[in-house]
């Protein structure tokens, strides 16, 4: 795939009244077109620094960010508008004017504003693609938040960028609202073929949308690749906490050290954690070895999503059977990618 | 029915018409003063703005200088800085008394205030929406015309009609120095002859004046928000 966006060595430094802060140290990063990339990090590790040197809203020090072929930083004043121009931004506070109507909005920065018929179907060909057509003569303060990110989203999209650069977009809107604007963001994507550039501190979203997750912290990033591979593999220690705040399979731990009741083993049984650690398709495997090996499966905690097209998570388990049959059984999910931790054993029957 | 009117206020009475001109110089004054120095201040403050340190051009010797010469004009009292004006005004328009000798000075008085009050106009517009117009690939024109201005335009309402009244009070004061108008018809009559009706007349007509752009500029205000 060609690359939509290609950043190297870059480098941000902020005056402060202690000395130079860094912003951006060294980044790399390489969006190939029609990615959703994920960056993720705690606020102030210069993820949206980062973002705003692809459109040019921030100057860096060194490095180059080259976007569409074109190097930002060597861009004059004008040839920066036009690339802007195929770069649309949405933001977590949605930056809509309250002077303008929803259709004023989206027409704001219409290319062709001479043109009134060609301005006029495109605001209503974006207003019905976001689900707002009945919207078009509403002021943004009689919106909702996800109904104001939705005008945001249509006006970025007026000029068909091939680029969307989305800002902590979902921060501010609640669970069901964030999930509605990512499965429309995931939408456009399909359909569009957009790419595009997450920034968010929510791992949530990352999983959620994304198929390539970039993790910063304090300017650098610590680590990326698929968001399937980081998932399953986390390096660093940011990404290992990140990916423990979206899955609830670590609560067996909290259980383990109290002596829940919930998981008090009986003479041959014994404790595990199973985790989907490869994109094979899933199969029956908990009726499987029930059925092959004799064994009775009682499942403490299941958490399963779908990533990438791949299920990721795992379950808590336990298993009671004859000694030999729980070792086979466990070779057997173990031979189909299955990763096997045995977290506790009954006392030997 | 007028029996109470030429009782309370005799010797205004006897000058209406003199009264009444008085009152439509003053509106001139405040008319033209205002309009002249509205679009010299929202130029001003634009400058001001974009020249700011983290403004959208940001030019400190541009920043730097305008901000001291709307600094210095700012302190020094209106009354004062007529009188210092009076050449300059008799250069450029050819006169310094009257309506017309009187607006110059009002220009020159009004203008620094009125600047300083659409910057914090112009300021209050969200840096996000600034953003956001930079984002979508706007110039810096584009930005302060159909941004800036208009999306401050409820608050610039607003602090106008703070400048207005202020401008009406400064209208009185060029009365002093030869200016004609309200302030004008009161000194002479109600200060120099010991008229107190046209002082008070002069006082009541003010009061209405000052409520009445009030009203409407609370009006625009409303009409402005969404």
């Amino acid at each position: 795939m060609p690359q939509a966006i290609t950043i190297s060595n870059l480098t941000k430094t902020f005056p402060g009244e202690e000395g130079e802060h860094i912003a951006l140290q060294s980044v790399n990063l390489a969006v190939e077109k029609g990615d959703i990339y994920g960056i993720m990090g705690l606020s102030g590790a210069g993820k949206s620094t980062l973002v705003r040197c692809i459109n040019g809203l921030e100057h860096y020090d060194s490095g180059t960010v080259t976007v569409n072929a074109k190097e930002v930083g060597s861009l004059n004043r004008g040839d920066l508008r036009m690339l802007r121009r195929d770069i649309g931004m949405i933001f977590q506070s949605f930056n809509l004017m309250p002077s303008r109507t929803v259709a004023g909005n989206v027409e704001l920065a219409f290319r062709n504003r001479k043109d009134r018929a060609a301005r006029e179907s495109r605001v209503c060909e974006l207003l019905d693609l976001v689900g707002l057509a009945d919207k078009a003569d509403s002021y943004p303060n009689e919106l909702s938040g996800g109904q104001k990110q939705r005008v945001a989203i249509a006006r970025a999209l007026v000029n068909n960028p091939s680029i969307l650069l989305s800002d902590e977009a979902t921060s501010a809107l609640d669970p069901n609202t964030t999930q509605s604007i990512l499965d429309l963001l995931r939408n456009l994507h399909d359909r569009l073929g957009l790419t595009i550039v997450v920034i968010t501190h929510q791992m949530a979203v990352i999983k959620q949308i994304c198929n390539k997750v970039a993790v910063i912290a304090d300017g650098s990033i610590v680590e990326e690749g698929k968001v399937f591979d980081l998932f399953v593999n986390p390096q660093a220690r940011l990404t290992k906490s990140f990916i423990e705040t979206t899955s609830n399979l670590e609560k067996i731990s909290a259980l383990i050290e109290h002596n829940s009741p919930l998981i008090a083993l009986h003479p041959g049984e014994i404790l595990l954690r199973m985790r989907y650690v490869s994109k094979q398709v899933s199969q029956a495997l908990i009726s499987i070895i029930s059925r092959q090996f004799n064994i009775d499966a009682n499942i403490i905690f299941g958490d399963i999503d779908v990533v990438d097209n791949a299920p990721l998570g795992g379950l808590v388990v336990i298993f009671k059977g004859k000694a030999s049959d729980v070792r086979e059984a466990i070779e057997f999910l173990k031979k189909r990618d299955i990763r096997i931790e045995v977290l506790k054993h009954a006392e030997l029957a | 029915m007028l029996n109470w009117l030429d009782h309370l206020f005799p010797n205004v009475m006897a000058r209406l018409p003199e009264f009444f001109d008085s009152f439509v110089q003053t509106l001139i004054m405040v008319g033209v003063a205002g309009i002249i120095s509205f679009f010299f201040a929202c130029g001003f403050a634009v400058a001001l703005i974009l020249t700011q340190p983290h403004g959208l051009t940001p030019n400190a010797v541009v920043f730097n200088v305008l901000d001291k010469i709307i600094n210095t004009f700012r302190s020094i009292p209106f009354i004062i800085l007529a009188a210092a004006l009076v050449p300059i005004t008799r250069a450029i328009v050819g006169t310094a008394i009257g309506t017309q000798g009187a607006i110059f000075p009002l220009i020159i008085g009004i203008t620094p205030f009125f600047t300083r009050q659409i910057q914090s106009a112009l300021a209050g517009v969200d840096a996000g929406f600034i953003e956001a117009a930079e984002a979508m690939g706007m110039g810096t024109v584009e930005i302060v015309f159909r941004i800036y201005l208009r999306e401050a335009i409820p608050s610039i309402i607003r602090v106008s009609v703070i400048t207005l009244v202020s401008l009406v009070g400064l209208t009185a004061i060029v009365g002093i120095v030869g200016g004609g108008g309200l302030g004008d018809f009161a000194i002479r009559y109600g200060y120099q002859r010991y008229m107190l009706d046209a002082t008070y007349s002069t006082i009541i007509v003010l009061v209405l004046l000052i409520g009445l752009i009030e009203l409407v500029g609370r009006l625009l205000v409303e009409v402005s928000q969404h």
